[in-house]
C-alpha cells in the first residue's frame, strides 16, 4: 500500500543531519575501491593463467587505486592529522572501523603485487601479495556499502539488502573495464567477462533495491542522484555494447576492435564512478527532505497498530 | 551520587533489563524528562547550555519560524527550542494548560474552553537523547564516543577525529561536525557537572522545570503520572516520547512529554537504530563478497573455455595457449 504523501514537519526542515562528506573524497573512495577489489581479483586470475599483460596493468589499477583511496579517506577526515586513531579500537559494529582493518591490509599487499610486478624482484612475495590482495580485494568492494547502509539515510539504510550487490557489480565492472582499456587485447578476454558479468548484477541488484524501496527511492531518479545514476546508466549500456561486439568477429579489424575495446573500457569505469556519485547524493537528498524520513516512519506505525487490532480480533 | 552497586562486566546488551551495556563501576541510569507542556519558550536552556559548554555561536540571524532562530540541533546548539503555532482549540481552562496554550489567544485563556478555534502554541526543549541504543556509539571507528558510568553518551573530543560517521548515524539529527574545528560535537547531559554531584546547566536553569533531571527510572514513573494528570484535565494530546524501551532505539535517557505528533517538533515518529539491521548487512555484504570472487572465477573460466574450444583465439579472447 502507498503511503499518505501527506506528512507534517517542522517547517520543512529536515530531521537528520546530513552527511559531511565531500562527494570526491568518499564517492570516490567508494569507486576506487571497488575498482581496486575487482582489479586484485583479474591479478591473481591473470596470474594463474599466464596473462602477465594483464596481471601487470590489473595489480598497478588496484595499489593506484588503494593509494589514492587511503589519502582521499584521510583528507576527508575533519582533523586528517588523527587518521591513525582509526586503530585505536576494532568494532565490528562500526563498518568504517571494520574497512580501516581492511584496508590496512589491502592497501600494502596490493602495493607489494604491483610493486614485485613492475620490478620484477621477489616473485615468491608477490604471489603472497597477489593471493592476500585477491582474499580482501572483495571485501573491500563490499563492506562500502555496509557503510553507507548503516546509517539512518533513507536511501541508503533503505536499500541496504541490495547495496552490497549494487557495489560489488559495479567494482567489476569497473576493474573489468580498466583490463579492457589497458591491458593487451590478447589477454584482455577474462576483463571483458568480468565487465559484463558485473554489470548484470549490478543492474539486476539495484532494480530490485530502488523496487523495494518505493517512494524513498524518488532521490534515484530526481534531482543531483538521478542525473548521476541515469549517466551511469547510459555509459554501462554503451560500454557493455561495445565490450561485447569486440568480442564477437562483427569487429575483423584490429585497429578498430582496440579502440572499440578501450573505449567501451573506459565507459564502463565511467558508469562505475557516475553511479557511485548517484548513489552518494541520492542518499544526500533523502537525508535533507523530511517527507523521506517522516512518512515511512509513519507507515510502518500504522502498520503496526493495524496488526495489533488485527491480532486483537482475531 | 554513590555507587548503588557494581556490575560484574557481561556481553553487552544482557547485563541491564534495558539492555544497554554494562560494565564495572556503573552508576544508576541518569537522564532528562522533558515536559513541554510547561515550557514557556524562555530559551535560559539554550543559553545555559552554551554558557556552561563554552558552545561557539552559531548564527544570530531571525528567521521566522516563530520564536526559533537556533533552528535545529547542531555541534553548537545542543538545546534547541522548537515553537510551532497551530491554529487549535485550546481544551483546557486551568493554570497548567494556559502555558501550553502559550496564552497567545489573548483575554480569553483563563476563560473556559475555546472550542472555536484558538492559537495553540507548542514550546519543546530538544536535546540529545542519550538513547540505550545509541547509533552515533555503535558506528564510531575511533572509539571516541562512548557510555559514561551514568548512562549517558559522550564524545572525547581528544580522540574524536571528524570521520563524521555518528552524523548520519543519529537517527534523530543531533550529532553534527563543527565546522572550523573538524570533530564532532553534542550534549554531554553536563558530563563535568554530573561527575561533581551537579545538575546539567539547562535543567538548573529552567525555571518552571519542563527539563528535569534525574535517575531515569524515577523520571519515566514521574512522567506516566504527569501523562495521566493531563489526560484526566483534558488534554488527550499528550504523550510521551521516547520514553519505551521497547522502541527502535531501547528508549531514550532523555524523554518527553509532548502535545502533539513527534514530527509537528521535527522528531522521528519512529525512530530505530540502524545497528538493528547491520547483522543482516553484514551476511549480505559477505554474500556479495563471494558473488565477487565467483564472477571473477567464472570470467577465467569463461575466456578458458573459449580457448580450449579453439573460438576467437585469433579475436583476443583465449589466453596464452
Amino acid at each position: 500500500m502507498v503511503p499518505k504523501a501527506e506528512f507534517t514537519s517542522y517547517y520543512g526542515k529536515p530531521v537528520l543531519n546530513a552527511p559531511v562528506w565531500a562527494a570526491t573524497d568518499i564517492a570516490g573512495y567508494f569507486f576506487l575501491g571497488g575498482l581496486a577489489g575487482g582489479s586484485s581479483l583479474l591479478a591473481a586470475g591473470a596470474d594463474l593463467t599466464g596473462r602477465p599483460g594483464l596481471s601487470r596493468v590489473a595489480k598497478t589499477g588496484a595499489a593506484a587505486a588503494g593509494a589514492v583511496s587511503v589519502a582521499a579517506l584521510v583528507h576527508d577526515l575533519g582533523r586528517p592529522a588523527r587518521f591513525i586513531n582509526m586503530m585505536r579500537v576494532f568494532k565490528v559494529t562500526s563498518p568504517m572501523s571494520v574497512g580501516s582493518g581492511l584496508l590496512a591490509g589491502y592497501v600494502p599487499a596490493a602495493g607489494v603485487a604491483a610493486g614485485t610486478a613492475l620490478t620484477g624482484r621477489l616473485p615468491w612475495l608477490g604471489r603472497a601479495a597477489t593471493a592476500g590482495a585477491a582474499v580482501l580485494g572483495p571485501a573491500v568492494a563490499a563492506y562500502t556499502a555496509v557503510l553507507i547502509a548503516d546509517t539512518a539515510v533513507p536511501a541508503w539504510h533503505d536499500g541496504y539488502r541490495e547495496m552490497p550487490f549494487v557495489f560489488t557489480g559495479s567494482g567489476a565492472m569497473a576493474a573489468g573495464g580498466l583490463g579492457l582499456l589497458a591491458a593487451p587485447a590478447g589477454e584482455s578476454g577474462p576483463a571483458r567477462s568480468l565487465a559484463l558479468l558485473g554489470q548484470v548484477v549490478e543492474m539486476t541488484a539495484y532494480e530490485r533495491m530502488t523496487r523495494r524501496m518505493g517512494m524513498v527511492a524518488e532521490p534515484y531518479r530526481s534531482g543531483r542522484g538521478g542525473a548521476y545514476i541515469r549517466a551511469g546508466q547510459v555509459l554501462g549500456a554503451l560500454g557493455v555494447a561495445g565490450a561485447a561486439v569486440t568480442g564477437t568477429p562483427v569487429l575483423p579489424a584490429w585497429r578498430v576492435r582496440r579502440i572499440v575495446a578501450a573505449a567501451s573500457g573506459a565507459a564502463m569505469i565511467g558508469a562505475s564512478a557516475a553511479t557511485r556519485w548517484g548513489v552518494f547524493h541520492a542518499g544526500l537528498a533523502s537525508a535533507a527532505d523530511p517527507k523521506y524520513t517522516v512518512v515511512p516512519q509513519r507507515e510502518r506505525l500504522r502498520q503496526r497498530a493495524a496488526a495489533k487490532v488485527a491480532a486483537k480480533v482475531a | 551520587m554513590t555507587a548503588i552497586d557494581v556490575q560484574i562486566t557481561q556481553r553487552p546488551g544482557t547485563g541491564r533489563p534495558d539492555g544497554m551495556d554494562s560494565y564495572p563501576g556503573e552508576r544508576p541510569r541518569m537522564g532528562f524528562f522533558t515536559d513541554t507542556s510547561v515550557c514557556i519558550g524562555c530559551k535560559a536552556c539554550e543559553v545555559a547550555c552554551k554558557e556552561w559548554n563554552h558552545v561557539p555561536e552559531d548564527g544570530l540571524a531571525l528567521t521566522g519560524m516563530s520564536y526559533d532562530n537556533s533552528v535545529g540541533l547542531g555541534a553548537d546548539t545542543w538545546r534547541h527550542v522548537a515553537f510551532i503555532e497551530q491554529q487549535r482549540p485550546v481544551s483546557v481552562a486551568d493554570g497548567a494548560s494556559d502555558d501550553a496554550s502559550g496564552g497567545a489567544s489573548g483575554g480569553d485563556a483563563a476563560g473556559g474552553a475555546d472550542i472555536d478555534g484558538g492559537l495553540r502554541w507548542l514550546m519543546s526543549s530538544d536535546v540529545c537523547k542519550h538513547c540505550t541504543h545509541a547509533a552515533c556509539l555503535d558506528v564510531c571507528p575511533t572509539g571516541a564516543l562512548m557510555r559514561t558510568e551514568f548512562g549517558t553518551v559522550v564524545v572525547q573530543s581528544d580522540v574524536c577525529n571528524g570521520c563524521g560517521y555518528c552524523i548520519p548515524a543519529c537517527p534523530y539529527g543531533v550529532i553534527d561536525q563543527r565546522k572550523d574545528d573538524g570533530r564532532a560535537w553534542k550534549c554531554t547531559l553536563c558530563y563535568d557537572r554530573l561527575g561533581a554531584g551537579m545538575e546539567p546547566a539547562c535543567a538548573k536553569a529552567c525555571p518552571t522545570d519542563s527539563i528535569q533531571f534525574g535517575l531515569l527510572d524515577e523520571l519515566r514513573e514521574r512522567a506516566e503520572t504527569r501523562v495521566e494528570q493531563l489526560h484526566e484535565a483534558g488534554e488527550a494530546s499528550a504523550r510521551l516520547y521516547g520514553n519505551d524501551p521497547g522502541d527502535g532505539v531501547g528508549g531514550d535517557g532523555a524523554f518527553f512529554l509532548l502535545l502533539d505528533e513527534p514530527e509537528v517538533y521535527g522528531l522521528p515518529p519512529d525512530p530505530v537504530v540502524t545497528t538493528r539491521d547491520l547483522p543482516s548487512m553484514w551476511r549480505r555484504a559477505a554474500a556479495a563478497a563471494a558473488a565477487l570472487a565467483a564472477l571473477g572465477a567464472a570470467s577465467f573460466a569463461g575466456s578458458m573455455l573459449a580457448g580450449r574450444l579453439g573460438a576467437g583465439g585469433h579475436l583476443g579472447l583465449g589466453g596464452r595457449r
